[in-house]
């Protein structure tokens, strides 16, 4: 019986296939969990980093009390969230109230089952991926209409509607730009593009190149318009017209309180991390190494490999540097204790991550958490830097910038793509 | 890879679809109802699924459950529950409905206990991996393409209740 056990979970090692695709129960369980975990560590430490950048741009120290420079922040506002007192309103739609949370968390999670983290690395693939990821997100606007709604108050109210008229109309131009990346993957000798994340990723690999570069400028103008579309989908600033504190209090979340909040929270913060990834998978190379057909061979390989471990003791060397700079006064002592602790354990994980054996397996992986991590630090940027949008002027950007410009941006691409093979067959012939 | 679609499937989705139906009709409040739609979609969705047509269920998601039920309940939030909670729900036409319901199960039974020699022995197999192509080949392949001219027909049908909803919505043009 452990034998049989044991032998199902070893017959998934070595496979070249995502657990979905091998159909091996544990392995996918396995994933699912890591995926949640990591998933909600990254939202507790964007929770902290978003506050602390923020301070710095504006020249401010941010959370410096909990912890050393405030790293115990978060936890501590978890701690806050899930102790708080959870307030329904009495002429709230109890049921509806109730099921919104869920909803929006649902819907942010789900979409990470198709995200690849490498070639192997995901949960399953399915061959309608990219599709599967845009329906799932486009459900998390169900959530905030009917949160917004079921709240019975005014100020929600009038955040859902701005919020669903936001996302149904930049979800038009997202899904131009990303229909004229899936032309792009059907440049091979088959003519037949794809849907899977993973096989979008490999297209971009046989093609010697990120989308990104592809029919230059298409491929740069198709990737702006995504992500000027992601950062109004997500409803964060300069398009956070749906939770405006200065206009709406809170916008459509804001009769909630406590764990409720909290869940409307992560689900805001990963599906900001979704949407990233999907602009990783589709224009930046996903998990791919920077140059991984220009710089080959073994040598290449190893130094691109030593990023991940470089990376950690790189961080845990920081926090020893800042921790030599705290002050030497007796009431920081066990600051400055925590702050090394903290750089040793960074340090350790660095270690760790230059073995062989590890450093092989999770290169795919810190290179497309490394680029999703830049599209992190990017939503922060352009909340220190940007005003709020007018709604109406939100609208004009949607309906008469984005969408038009994405149409020629379709046509240009079936177009180019269209005519490549021949072109090059031309260009054959006469030089 | 066993398959997945299992009669244990079929019964919870149609069962979910079916109840969902039920509570759009039944309940009261309209945003319930829309959400029960939602939910009743979402099941057909996952039918689709086990059909081996995951395009179509992925379209389904995104066009019906996400695009339109938002719609929906965007125009559905501004109506005042309090007045709809008072209305009356069901209009006369009691007896109309009860017949064509009536006809409808008949048929139901009827193809349930006659149909077998209706339909092709043996089951279809589609190849999963090939259903977006084989939708696309469908529509605009060069030999196979017969359905293109219904589907751009019904890309028309839409663009006139665009334009007739900017004639009710704008007073001068």
């Amino acid at each position: 019986m452990i034998h049989a056990i044991i032998d199902y979970i070893q017959s998934y090692l070595g496979s070249d296939k995502t657990p979905g695709a091998a159909g091996n129960i544990f392995w996918m369980v396995v994933y699912i969990l890591l995926v949640f975990v990591g998933l909600s560590v990254a939202v507790i430490a964007m929770n902290w980093l978003e506050r602390k950048i923020l301070a710095h741009m504006q020249v401010r120290l941010g959370p410096m009390r909990v912890g050393p420079h405030g790293l115990l922040q978060p936890i501590a506002d978890a701690l806050k969230l899930l102790l708080k007192e959870d307030i329904m309103p009495a002429e709230a739609d109890k049921v509806v109230f109730w099921i919104a949370p869920f909803i929006v968390v649902l819907a942010a999670f789900t979409v990470f089952v198709v995200v690849p983290f490498g070639p192997t690395h995901a949960i399953t693939d399915m061959n309608i991926g990219i599709l599967f990821m845009l329906g799932v997100s486009s459900l998390s606007v169900l959530g905030i209409v009917t949160a917004g709604w079921a709240s019975n108050s005014h100020y929600p109210l009038i955040g859902a509607l701005r919020s669903s008229a936001q996302m149904v109309s930049y979800e038009v131009a997202m899904g131009l730009a990303v229909v004229s990346v899936i032309l792009m993957t059907s440049l091979n000798d088959q003519g037949v593009g794809t849907l899977s994340m993973i096989g979008i990723v490999q297209a971009q690999q046989a093609q010697g190149m990120w989308f990104i570069f592809k029919f230059f400028p298409l491929g740069l103008i198709g990737f702006f318009i995504f992500a000027i579309a992601m950062v109004a989908e997500t409803n964060r600033a300069p398009f956070d017209l749906p939770e405006a504190e200065s206009e709406l209090t809170a916008g459509f979340h804001t009769e909630y309180s406590g764990f409720r909040w909290s869940l409307f929270f992560l689900a805001e913060y990963s599906a900001m991390i979704a949407v990233s990834s999907i602009a990783v998978t589709l224009w930046l190379g996903g998990w791919l190494r920077p140059f991984p057909n220009l710089l080959t061979g073994p040598n290449w390989d190893l130094i691109f490999s030593l990023f991940p471990g470089a990376t950690f003791v790189f961080l845990g060397a920081l926090c020893f540097y800042n921790a030599a700079r705290m002050p030497k006064h007796p009431l920081f002592r066990i600051q400055t204790i925590g702050l090394a602790g903290f750089g040793v354990v960074l340090a350790l994980i660095g270690l760790v991550l230059f073995a062989p054996p590890v450093r092989e397996r999770i290169g795919d992986i810190f290179w497309f958490s490394a680029k999703v991590a830049a599209f992190m630090y990017l939503y922060i940027w352009y909340r220190g830097t940007f005003p709020r949008y007018r709604f109406d002027q939100l609208m004009k950007v949607g309906w008469k910038v984005l969408l038009p410009t994405g149409l020629v941006l379709l046509i240009l691409t079936a177009t180019t793509a269209f005519a490549a093979p021949s072109v090059q067959e031309w260009l054959k012939r006469v030089l | 890879m066993t398959p997945v679609a299992t009669p244990f499937f079929f019964y919870l989705l149609s069962a979910t679809m079916i109840i969902g139906g039920v509570l759009v009709i039944t309940r009261k409040n309209a945003v319930h109802s829309a959400l029960a739609l939602i939910t009743a979609l979402l099941a057909q969705s996952g039918i689709y699924l086990m059909l081996y047509a995951p395009f179509v269920a992925g379209v389904q998601i995104i066009l019906y459950a996400g695009g339109i039920m938002v719609l929906f309940l965007f125009v559905i939030m501004l109506i005042s529950i309090e007045r709809t909670q008072k209305e009356r729900q069901f209009n006369k036409q009691w007896l109309v409905g009860i017949v064509a319901a009536g006809v409808l199960g008949g048929l139901f039974i009827a193809v349930y206990t006659k149909g077998k020699s209706l339909f092709p022995e043996g089951r279809l197999t589609f190849a999963e991996s090939s259903n977006t192509q084989g939708v696309a080949d469908l529509l605009y392949g060069r030999t196979s393409g017969v359905y293109m001219f219904s589907f751009e027909i019904a890309s028309l049908l839409l663009l006139v209740a665009i334009i007739g909803a900017v004639v009710m919505a704008k007073k001068r043009i």
